[in-house]
């Protein structure tokens, strides 16, 4: 008992808040509350000090010159892209791809899929809480193959209906692109029971791991995605870098999506020869400065303890819902049993742009609107939530903060 | 009073106001009270849709002057709209098509007009502006 006590002290909420400038910003005279995490997360001083001092100390191209800069700079490029796979434990770092978010990292394979194995009759499997990212492109992938797209429904809760997923899986779908966390419920889904029964039929499945990464500890050669995407800055990195992961055997598979300099082995006007995983998907110079200090974020993620930083969201969130729950006139959108981050909801007939307007102007940051899910608002017939999403360096004051911030532009609303 | 008049009387009775909740109590008091829409005015055509909040807008021209009418589903917006139909509502195209607005930035509430808000107040005053050239246009025809 001692062990876990110890344990579940072990994170130093205040001593991390230090290690991020921004957290002591003021916001109209009031000390920020940054609750919109889910849009972006903040960055610890060792990242921006990493982005800095690439630019300061060996900014230099990668992969290509033979000076010493160069060498440096490929050096800590390949060191993070080691860094990400050690992460999320990818059985090797060419199944690492830089690209510049989530949404690039869906576009490459949505693009890809689209080119080789896609075609008419064929069907790709999403979810009704998607994000416009994990329904656009593939939208886009079946008009251009005649394929149709199929979604997964939820229920009131905001949970996925598994048995309708079942009755969706038949010889026609070619892949499953589902969410692992909704950004806009905090919903996490069951991604293991999904991709046992996909691989059943050898069908592959890419998850948008974009609210999962920095919440939920990932293993990759566990869990057994075929593709993972994910973007940095929501893992407190920088913005513009992201990642794909994919296994050797489907990114091989995978005809390359941007044509360029660094994805090739030979180019004559003839034909061209295309360069090995992961440079295969690398066109152009990439974000070298944020690459690395992506690996730097992870880094710093890993010394604070992703087990701890979990513990520590999973006690927030739990004192965030029973918190809010005392708030008159609340509603959830989406209450699912297992969850994570984001808190979707809305006070008496409010509109959330009000709402969020009036908790700005008491230093509270929380997004409001349809959070990229238009379907999903449909689906639930409102024109929007706010939400509050959570991260490892908020505090249960700055809860207690959002509730009375509500409670008082509630009383100026109604 | 012209334009710039009531313009000017509005950041007047805002620059009393002390703090915050005093100035967005206000605003939201004008929302709760702006003349609503004719619903029969309340259509696709008249729907200015931004991002965040949605704003319907209705233009009469009468004795050569403008009226406007207009609705929004977020309250603070109303309220914004509400000032806004109270400084270029009953004048001339003419004199709607050149004013210059500049009360909103005055009284504090700028990001309103920002694109990035989206929320319907800056392209509800672009919509009555493009009203006013378009019906001075009809006046010069006539």
């Amino acid at each position: 008992m001692e062990q876990i006590a110890n344990i579940a002290t072990a994170l130093d909420v205040e001593r991390i808040r230090k290690d991020f400038p921004i957290l002591h910003t003021q916001v109209h005279g009031k000390p920020l509350v940054y609750l919109d995490n889910g849009a972006t997360t903040q960055k610890p001083q060792v990242v921006i000090d990493a982005e800095a001092n690439y630019y300061e100390t060996y900014n230099s191209n990668v992969h290509r010159g033979v000076h010493h800069l160069s060498q440096v700079a490929t050096n800590a490029y390949e060191q993070a892209r080691h860094i990400v796979a050690g992460f999320i434990n990818a059985a090797h770092s060419h199944e690492i791809i830089f690209t510049k978010g989530t949404t690039d990292g869906i576009n490459l394979v949505a693009n890809a899929m689209s080119r080789r194995f896609l075609k008419p009759g064929d069907s790709v499997i999403i979810s009704a809480m998607e994000h416009h990212s994990n329904i656009v492109p593939w939208q886009i992938a079946c008009e251009d193959t005649g394929a149709t797209l199929k979604v997964i429904p939820i229920n009131e809760l905001g949970e996925l209906q598994m048995d309708a997923f079942e009755a969706l899986l038949d010889d026609s779908v070619k892949i499953v692109a589902v969410t692992y966390v909704s950004n806009t419920m905090g919903t996490i889904n069951p991604v293991e029971d999904i991709i046992k029964l996909a691989h059943a039929r050898n069908i592959p499945v890419l998850l948008d791991a974009a609210q999962a990464i920095q919440h939920i500890s990932i293993d990759v050669q566990a869990l057994k995605p075929d593709f993972l995407a994910f973007s940095g800055h929501k893992i407190y990195g920088p913005t513009g870098t992201g990642v794909l992961y994919g296994t050797t055997e489907w990114l091989n598979k995978l005809p390359p999506y941007q044509g360029g300099g660094d994805m090739i082995k030979t180019v004559t006007f003839a034909k061209t020869t295309y360069n090995e995983l992961p440079y295969k998907f690398e066109a152009g110079t990439p974000n070298i400065a944020g690459a690395i200090a992506l690996g730097t974020a992870i880094e710093y993620l890993q010394q604070v303890g992703l087990d701890k930083i979990q513990q520590w969201e999973e006690e927030l969130l739990a004192y965030a819902l029973q918190e809010l729950r005392t708030i008159e006139g609340i509603r959830f959108i989406g209450d699912a049993a297992h969850r994570s981050g984001a808190i979707s909801f809305l006070v008496h007939n409010i509109h959330p742009f009000d709402m969020g307007e009036l908790l700005d102007q008491q230093g509270i940051a929380v997004r409001t609107g349809h959070h990229c899910t238009e379907p999903l608002m449909d689906q639930f017939q409102i024109p929007g939530t706010v939400r509050a999403s959570l991260s490892f360096y908020n505090t249960k004051e700055e809860v207690d903060k959002l509730v009375a911030g509500i409670k008082r532009a509630t009383s100026m609303l109604l | 009073m012209t334009i710039k008049e009531i313009q000017e009387e509005i950041i007047s009775d805002f620059s009393m106001m002390g703090n915050w909740e005093d100035k967005y109590e206000y605003i939201i008091h004008l929302g709760k009270e702006l003349p609503l829409i004719d619903e029969a005015h309340k259509t696709p055509d008249n729907l200015i849709k931004g991002c965040q909040s949605r704003v319907w807008l209705h233009t009469e021209l009468n004795d050569g002057k403008l009226y406007f009418t207009a609705d929004s589903d977020a309250v603070i917006t109303k309220g914004l709209v509400s000032l806004m139909i109270y400084v270029l509502s009953g004048h001339t195209p003419k004199d709607i098509a050149a004013a210059d607005i500049f009360f909103i930035e005055a009284i504090g509430l700028s990001s309103h007009l920002s694109p990035t808000r989206s929320n319907g107040l800056l392209s509800m005053l672009k919509q009555m502006k493009l009203y006013a050239i378009a019906y001075q246009a009809k006046i010069n025809q006539q």
